[in-house]
């Protein structure tokens, strides 16, 4: 019945739904309680009538708001995709700078500590995270072939490893290991504890995506290469990784770049990477949520940086499919 | 030392088993094929004639019976079964070129990492055997971007590339196109004008009266019949084997 009259009149339908739509929003923006203050700054003389009547003063603002947002909406229609990309995600790190500079932020503060930031920090988060990055692939190649083995030994090894590393939180896994390991006679600083817990655990979850990348290529592959005579490990490396990496590279990205911003959990066992010093630095003047937001932006940017090599090795791997 | 008979014959199988848990997918296969010879092994789906070419490379292995491939057994040794496939090049029904690789790269492979032989040498090797398939305009494409034939035919190149003393064929024509087997068949036709051991499981009769020197028909794991095509085809002697005749298309 609906159905009949959106196709009978589409034209109406669409302009009814566009009505929806806005009618939706602004009730959304009232329910959530959006604040009215800005209309003031605007408009100085509505500021009394603001304050007399609050309830409806609520109502405009969100209206406003949610013509505003309309209005963006049809603008950023008229553009091609690609400006309409570049548009969209300047609008919203706007939204995002705005929502940080209403913190009051003292960027005296920040310029004077940002240098030791990424001096100390990031290069510390950097190296913790490139050397558990090529040990969680070791790992994780290594447990791929384990999982796929016939040996119920090398089976049951594997499959422990990835249960339980994928099974306790990292924080944990951190705390066992640099407090732990020295209850059984092997004393481990502070970098290397935190690197062996990153590693051990995001090879656990590589394990998985390496042994799904590996049995999604047909069998027809590995008997193409036997019967050419190519050994076990000349199959593995010259035929089956090669295509394994198509399906293994994105999902591997994403870990990566969780690994990143979990390298973070290593400061609790006192590195001095980017979190940990965002939060001393910040403690000694008080200015907590500059340092925060400043780190916050710093792990942005590292993750940008990783997805950039992603699509790059991405592009490499796939050329094959290109018609 | 007196000549036994398996000196005279570049494949040989005696009494060879196999079962996939309880079904008998092999069942006491005798079979001799001499150097040059080509065998045609035909039959219903399920008879085993896959099996039975898979078994003589060792993609699968048999269980009871001995195999031996140019005077050597495959008795579980894994490097008696490379030094195998060295010398026996195998074609599959769906070609399992390496999509990864140009046509050129999938052909270089096997002569440079098996048989170490330096990049120019393999090259050359493997331009003169697509010039053979005729498409060596295609070196640098990769499989995907050709048609079922042309990759089968690169397949079929891919395996000479190694030099090899027996060429075996798995269905090579059956993933194809109608209109792309022939080009596949005309150039196994060609191939076995040169003397090499090939062994065919296929379902076209053409090529088998064409070429052949015996064909084998199996059905439930067994031998059922083996003869010369003309009489094969003309008088089969089997009740199940001209059955199978009659359901085929000639």
């Amino acid at each position: 019945m609906i159905g009949r009259l959106i196709l009978s009149y589409p034209d109406a339908a669409r302009r009814t739904g566009g009505l929806l739509i806005l009618a939706l929003t602004t009730l959304g923006l009232y329910a959530l309680g959006v604040s009215s203050a800005w209309l003031g700054y605007l408009a100085p003389p509505a500021a009394g009538w603001l304050d007399e009547n609050p309830a409806l003063g609520r109502f405009v603002a969100a209206l406003l708001i949610s013509l505003i947002v309309a209005a963006n909406w049809k603008a950023l229609q008229q553009l091609s995709r690609r400006q309409q990309i570049i548009g969209v995600w300047i609008e919203l790190f706007a939204l995002l700078m705005l929502f940080f500079f209403s913190f009051d932020l003292s960027f005296t503060f920040i310029a004077k500590k940002i240098g030791f930031l990424i001096t100390q920090g990031v290069t510390t988060t950097l190296y913790i995270s490139a050397i558990s990055i090529v040990i969680a692939t070791i790992i994780a190649f290594i447990g791929a072939i384990a999982k796929l083995s016939k040996n119920g030994v090398v089976y049951g090894l594997a499959t422990f490893y990835t249960s339980l590393f994928r099974g306790l939180p990292l924080l944990m896994q951190i705390y066992i290991i640099y407090l732990g390991l020295p209850q059984v006679g092997y004393v481990i600083s502070a970098v290397p504890a935190g690197i062996m817990a990153l590693s051990l655990c995001y090879g656990a979850y590589m394990t998985e995506i390496f042994r799904a990348g590996i049995e999604s290529i047909s069998r027809g592959q590995t008997e193409g290469a036997t019967a050419l005579g190519l050994s076990p490990s000349q199959t593995m490396g010259l035929v089956i990784l090669p295509q394994a990496m198509r399906v293994i590279i994105p999902p591997t990205g994403n870990q990566f770049i969780a690994m990143l911003k979990d390298s973070s959990l290593v400061s609790v066992v006192g590195v001095w990477e980017i979190m940990y010093l965002a939060r001393t630095l910040g403690q000694t003047e008080f200015r907590h949520i500059e340092m925060l937001i400043t780190a916050s932006m710093i792990y942005w940017v590292l993750s940008m940086g990783l997805e950039l090599i992603q699509s790059r090795i991405e592009e490499r791997f796939g050329r094959f499919n290109a018609r | 030392m007196p000549t036994s008979p398996d000196i005279l014959s570049e494949i040989l199988l005696r009494g060879v088993h196999k079962w996939y848990g309880s079904y008998h997918a092999l069942d006491d296969i005798n079979l001799s094929i001499a150097p040059r010879e080509k065998v045609v092994i035909c039959g219903p789906s399920g008879s085993g004639k896959s099996t039975l070419i898979r078994c003589v490379n060792r993609l699968e292995a048999h269980q009871e019976g001995q195999i031996l491939v140019g005077g050597v057994e495959l008795d579980g040794d894994e490097r008696k079964a490379e030094a195998i496939r060295r010398e026996v090049g195998m074609v599959f029904q769906q070609f399992n070129l390496f999509p990864h690789l140009t046509i050129l790269e999938n052909c270089v492979l096997a002569p440079m990492w098996v048989k170490k032989m330096p990049r120019r040498e393999a090259r050359e090797i493997a331009m003169h055997f697509l010039n053979r398939v005729r498409i060596p305009e295609q070196a640098d494409k990769y499989p995907g971007q050709l048609s079922g034939g042309q990759q089968q035919r690169v397949a079929i190149a891919r395996a000479l590339c190694m030099n090899p003393k027996v060429m075996l064929f798995d269905e090579p024509t059956s993933a194809l196109d109608p209109e792309m087997v022939k080009e596949v068949l005309d150039t196994m036709v060609e191939l076995a004008g040169e003397g090499m051991t090939m062994v065919c499981v296929t379902h076209e009769m053409g090529f088998a009266r064409q070429v052949a020197d015996r064909v084998i028909f199996m059905d439930q794991g067994r031998i059922v019949e083996e003869g010369q095509p003309e009489d094969f085809f003309a008088r089969p002697k089997s009740e199940r084997a001209s059955l199978f005749l009659s359901q085929l298309l000639h």
